[in-house]
């Protein structure tokens, strides 16, 4: 059996990692409400958008346009979005898996990664990165994913990529986080709702085309911002639930050391015991 | 009279969500009163002053781009920014004005002229919204 100090400092040291776990726990679900809070109030927005345009999309029928179909490059931008910090349970691994076990073969993705976990990890794997942008993730703003929206579809417009990706992990709720890899590039209209053929036919001002160009940059900003949002919402949930799990994991091996450090303890007096009388014995 | 609901949105809030009477905004291709029964429209919205009519109240905001969509009873403006006169800083966009319109007499080959044209109309719905 392990010694009584043995065991103590074992107990102690386990002891402040809890303490430290509990912290962090603290600390991110504070984060956590205040993310949410964000997340809540940007998702009308984003829905709206995603509504008008695929609404645009399906009353104008079949138009042809630049942004609807993809480019001739087999080449696929993916932009990722992870965190800066470790110490979240699955939640940047699930991201790059979602990359590496994806249907997109290695050498055609290109990457524009925020979060500098999730582009470590992808670097050491020999991906392409064309471009990080790791520091927005504390804080993203409306002006960060324009620079990125703008920077995808200039490689789009010059034909390095052929299709835009965007990999994040959805905020359904404080628990569920959903890693999601969805195609931003080309558009593709569904056709389910052109069955309300009884509304009015769409006018567009400008020209259609020329419309098209000015919105799907919008769309897919929206959309780049809206997963900064959620990602961030999701990183904190991931980490407080980690940070959870960890605690309770040191309160249980607590219990358990102290279960052992007092039986050890107990162990020791008796024996002590038995040795004193063993020895008064022997001196009669 | 006829209302109609009119939805601002922005990414961080919902700016405005009431019935209204009257919607003034500018697109690309200029200026547009929106009532009640329009026609379908799309538009991209252009930096302007958005005058919401409401009952004989008329209510002025900024907003700086973004796309409309008018169907027969209700409008939705998705703006990127959208602010309330009393949210505006006024000496912030009188400078912005000015150094927009140094910029734009300077001639100079390196300035980049669809940038500072843009600013411009941002300070001007700014401050026309104020007064």
């Amino acid at each position: 059996m392990a010694s009584m100090r043995d065991i103590k400092r074992r107990r102690d040291s386990i002891q402040s990692t809890g303490q430290i776990t509990k912290a962090m726990k603290l600390v991110s679900t504070v984060k956590l409400q205040k993310a949410k809070g964000k997340a809540e109030n940007t998702k009308p927005y984003f829905d709206l958008m995603y509504e008008t345009v695929s609404s645009m999309l399906a009353k104008s029928g079949n138009i042809n346009h630049k942004y609807l179909k993809a480019g001739d490059s087999t080449k696929k931008a993916v932009i990722m979005i992870t965190g800066n910090r470790g110490l979240a349970g699955g939640y940047n691994s699930n991201i790059t898996k979602l990359i590496t076990n994806g249907d997109i073969p290695k050498e055609d993705v290109v990457l524009y990664t925020i979060g500098s976990k999730g582009r470590d990890t992808l670097a050491r794997k020999n991906y392409t990165i064309a471009k990080d942008y790791s520091e927005v993730i504390e804080e993203p703003m409306y002006s960060d994913a324009k620079v990125i929206c703008e920077d995808v579809l200039n490689a789009f417009a010059e034909g390095e990529v052929g299709e835009i990706y965007l990999a994040y992990t959805s905020f359904k709720n404080t628990v569920v986080h959903e890693p999601q890899l969805i195609k931003l590039l080309p558009i593709e209209a569904d056709a389910k709702e052109s069955s309300d053929a009884d509304m009015a036919p769409m006018n567009y001002e400008p020209e259609e085309d020329e419309a098209l160009n000015l919105i799907i940059p919008k769309y897919m900003c929206s959309l780049i911002y809206g997963g900064l949002i959620e990602a961030v919402a999701s990183e904190n949930g991931a980490r407080m639930q980690a940070m959870d799990n960890a605690t309770s994991n040191a309160e249980d091996m607590i219990s358990d050391l102290s279960l052992k450090y007092n039986r050890a303890r107990q162990a020791a007096i008796t024996q002590e015991l038995t040795e004193i009388v063993a020895g008064a014995n022997a001196i009669e | 009279m006829k209302t109609f609901k009119l939805l601002v949105n922005t990414p961080d809030r919902v700016f405005y969500h009431e019935d209204v009477t009257m919607v003034e905004l500018a697109t690309s291709e200029g200026e547009i009163g929106v009532y009640a029964d329009h026609i379908p429209l799309t538009a991209v919205l252009v930096p302007c002053v958005l005058r919401i009519h409401q009952e004989g109240e008329v209510h002025k905001a900024a907003v700086h781009g973004g796309i409309v969509e008018v169907l027969k009873d209700k409008v939705t403006v998705l703006a990127e920014i959208a602010e309330w006169p009393e949210e505006i800083d006024v000496n912030r966009a009188n400078e912005a004005k000015i150094r927009a319109e140094r910029l734009l007499a300077s001639h100079d080959s390196c300035t980049d002229i669809g940038r500072a044209e843009l600013a411009l109309k941002r300070s001007l719905a700014r401050l026309n919204t104020v007064d």
